[in-house]
């Protein structure tokens, strides 16, 4: 057949499709669930990767080195070398550290009892904390070489609400310790190390001077190179506490998130499932409507035969309208599933991803749906004996 | 003077216990310009007769010739061809698509002939006006009363201009009025050298055409035979 017969074809079965507009959209309704259903299903949980890769500065190259836990439960010492020492391995690119100040209780005043301390530990932090971790302050600033030095505290975002403390002016103050601290700033939440979010940090020279730290970090963040990050983190132990190597723990939270992240996706096969049941329901809907339509159309396929319409030629005419009712449905489908992507990452504030292979996949599957069930409608409709189907009126 | 159609010891029998048999040994040669009809009571085998003539059913024994061409042993295709290019249909109940105006209901007559789109439609609008519908054009066929539906259906069985139009009954469903306009417009055809084939019950058809063809239990009776031109 040449490519305007095949046009024609195509402008026929849409012709005869709006002819039957309620039975159109009925039929194209289940492929059009299912394909939603599985567009909807891809594109948040790629939604939700892209917001993990945003959190993660898309490597995932952040080590964390801890000297694990002392008896009490509370982050034991790492050496003071450690820090140094790590900043020195060739693929480190920045390294941080953070101290535990043990026993340290942050309260609004003074005449908040010690016991009602929210929860909420305290930290000696470096300037460079926010560089590393790919954090931000939600108000204020945050610490500097200066501020490091005098009894100003930055609080995480949980540990602010807390507080009560939306804002940061010039007379804010917390109780940290004994004496009052000025609040320079509030955190955003830091997602790869969520202990910072119920955290006061004050810097190393204030927690040696006024908490007694005593210069120890308790935790140390490190990105490396992202095609280095094992070989780095097989060293890490040595380096960090070359007496004690046994003791340090490194761990990367990038690939902790990124398993929870997988965790909450699990039931993306169980939704896809779905999809491809209603989509077979679809198909099989899409079968029965064209095989109704060849015994109420009888007539017509006498007529088109008397005309001349060769059997391949008024088979292909129901295959057509067949593929074309699913290609309908698969398109709302299509478009249903993208929006829902769309409301869902808005609603939870992630950035909006519609993968084109899931669309094209979408697509492909309702129009492969639409042919395979047009096959036996197209079959019984080409076989139907011109004379025969003239009869019926 | 050659035949443009012919059936030549036409059998067809239907299977069945016993089998029926429609036509028995049928001789029918129809010439180009030739206005026949074909009379005879319910089930002497008539619209059979106009079926096996028009390719639609094949004959269980005997031959069909078309335009000189003997069509039993031709393939799906050569024979939709067959049909598409040198026969035209006429129906008691119009078979007109629903869902098309009056241009398109026409225009699908010729798009398995493999006429191109845009010559398609001036060709239809052609033929609904020779059939009188100029002012019809845009209308699909529930906004036509039952003759304007038959000059669609005739529009469209000679937009192709075949050699043969072949109608069954094609006044069973109209007042005499609208009756009369269509047997008109038949025999007008012939003016053109189109053959016409008849299959009715309507005496004022058969008044009408040239040679009359009677039938009964699927054998011809009685023929007026071809006149002579």
């Amino acid at each position: 057949m040449s490519r305007a017969g095949y046009t024609s074809l195509a402008l026929g079965a849409l012709l005869g499709l709006r002819a039957r507009k309620l039975r159109t959209a009925l039929s194209g309704l289940g492929i059009a669930i299912g394909i939603a259903a599985a567009v909807a299903v891809l594109g948040i949980s790629a939604s939700s990767r892209a917001n993990l890769l945003a959190q993660l500065g898309a490597e995932g190259n952040l080590v964390t080195v801890t000297a694990g836990q002392s008896f009490d439960g509370s982050p034991a010492p790492l050496p003071l070398t450690a820090q140094p020492m790590i900043a020195r391995i060739p693929p480190v690119e920045s390294v941080t550290a953070i101290g535990y100040v043990p026993g340290a209780t942050v309260r609004r005043t003074a005449a908040v009892p010690a016991v009602d301390s929210g929860g909420i530990s305290v930290y000696a932090a470096q300037p460079g904390l926010l560089g590393t971790l790919g954090g931000g302050v939600a108000a204020g600033t945050f610490l500097n070489a200066a501020t490091a030095r005098y009894p100003a505290v930055v609080l995480g975002a949980v540990a602010a609400q807390t507080l009560g403390i939306a804002r940061v002016g010039p007379a804010t103050q917390v109780y940290v310790d004994g004496r009052y601290f000025a609040v320079i700033g509030i955190l955003r939440p830091v997602p790869l190390v969520p202990a910072l979010d119920e955290a006061a940090l004050v810097g190393f020279p204030a927690a040696d001077a006024l908490l007694g730290l005593g210069g120890h970090p308790t935790q140390i963040y490190l990105r490396a190179a992202p095609d280095q990050v094992q070989p780095v983190v097989s060293v890490l132990p040595f380096t960090a506490n070359p007496a004690q190597p046994e003791g340090v723990q490194v761990s990367l939270p990038s690939s902790i998130l990124a398993a929870r992240a997988a965790a909450r996706t699990a039931y993306a096969g169980l939704f896809l499932g779905l999809g491809a049941v209603a989509v077979l329901v679809g198909g099989v809907g899409i079968a029965n409507i064209m095989v109704i339509a060849v015994l109420e159309r009888r007539a017509e396929i006498g007529l088109r035969r008397a005309l001349g319409a060769t059997r391949r030629r008024v088979g292909l005419q129901f295959l057509t309208e067949s593929v074309l009712l699913s290609a309908l449905g698969g398109a709302a489908g299509v478009l249903a599933g993208a929006a829902a992507t769309a409301g869902y990452a808005v609603a939870s504030g992630q950035p909006t991803v519609v993968p084109a292979v899931s669309v094209a996949a979408g697509f492909g599957i309702a129009l492969g749906t639409g042919a395979l069930a047009g096959v036996y409608p197209a079959a019984r409709a080409a076989r139907l004996a011109p004379a025969e189907a003239l009869r019926a009126t | 003077m050659t035949a443009i159609l012919e059936l030549d010891g036409v059998f067809k029998a239907y299977p069945g216990e016993p089998p029926v048999t429609a036509l028995a040994a049928v001789d029918l040669k129809i010439h180009l310009a030739e206005r026949a009809v074909v009379l005879g009571p319910s089930g002497s085998g008539k619209t059979t007769l106009l079926h096996v003539a028009g390719t639609l059913e094949r004959p269980s024994r005997g031959r069909v010739t078309i335009g000189g061409q003997e069509v039993s042993g031709l393939s799906d295709a050569e024979l939709s061809a067959v049909r598409g290019r040198r026969l035209g249909f006429v129906f008691q109940h119009f078979h007109l698509l629903d869902h098309l105006d009056a241009v398109q209901n026409v225009a699908l007559g010729l798009v398995y002939t493999g006429t191109p789109a845009r010559d398609r439609r001036a060709t239809a609008i052609d033929a609904l006006d020779r059939v009188g519908l100029h002012r019809r054009l845009g209308h699909r066929p529930a906004q036509l009363s039952g003759g304007e539906r038959q000059r669609v259906a005739i529009a469209r069985a000679v937009a192709g201009q075949p050699d043969v139009v072949l109608a069954d009954e094609p006044t069973g469903n109209l007042d005499s009025a609208a009756g009369q306009q269509i047997i008109d417009l038949l025999a007008g055809l012939a003016d053109d050298g189109t053959a016409i084939v008849v299959i009715t019950h309507d005496p004022a058809v058969a008044a009408a055409m040239d040679r009359r063809v009677a039938m009964q239990d699927g054998r011809i009776v009685s023929d007026d035979g071809p006149v002579s031109q």
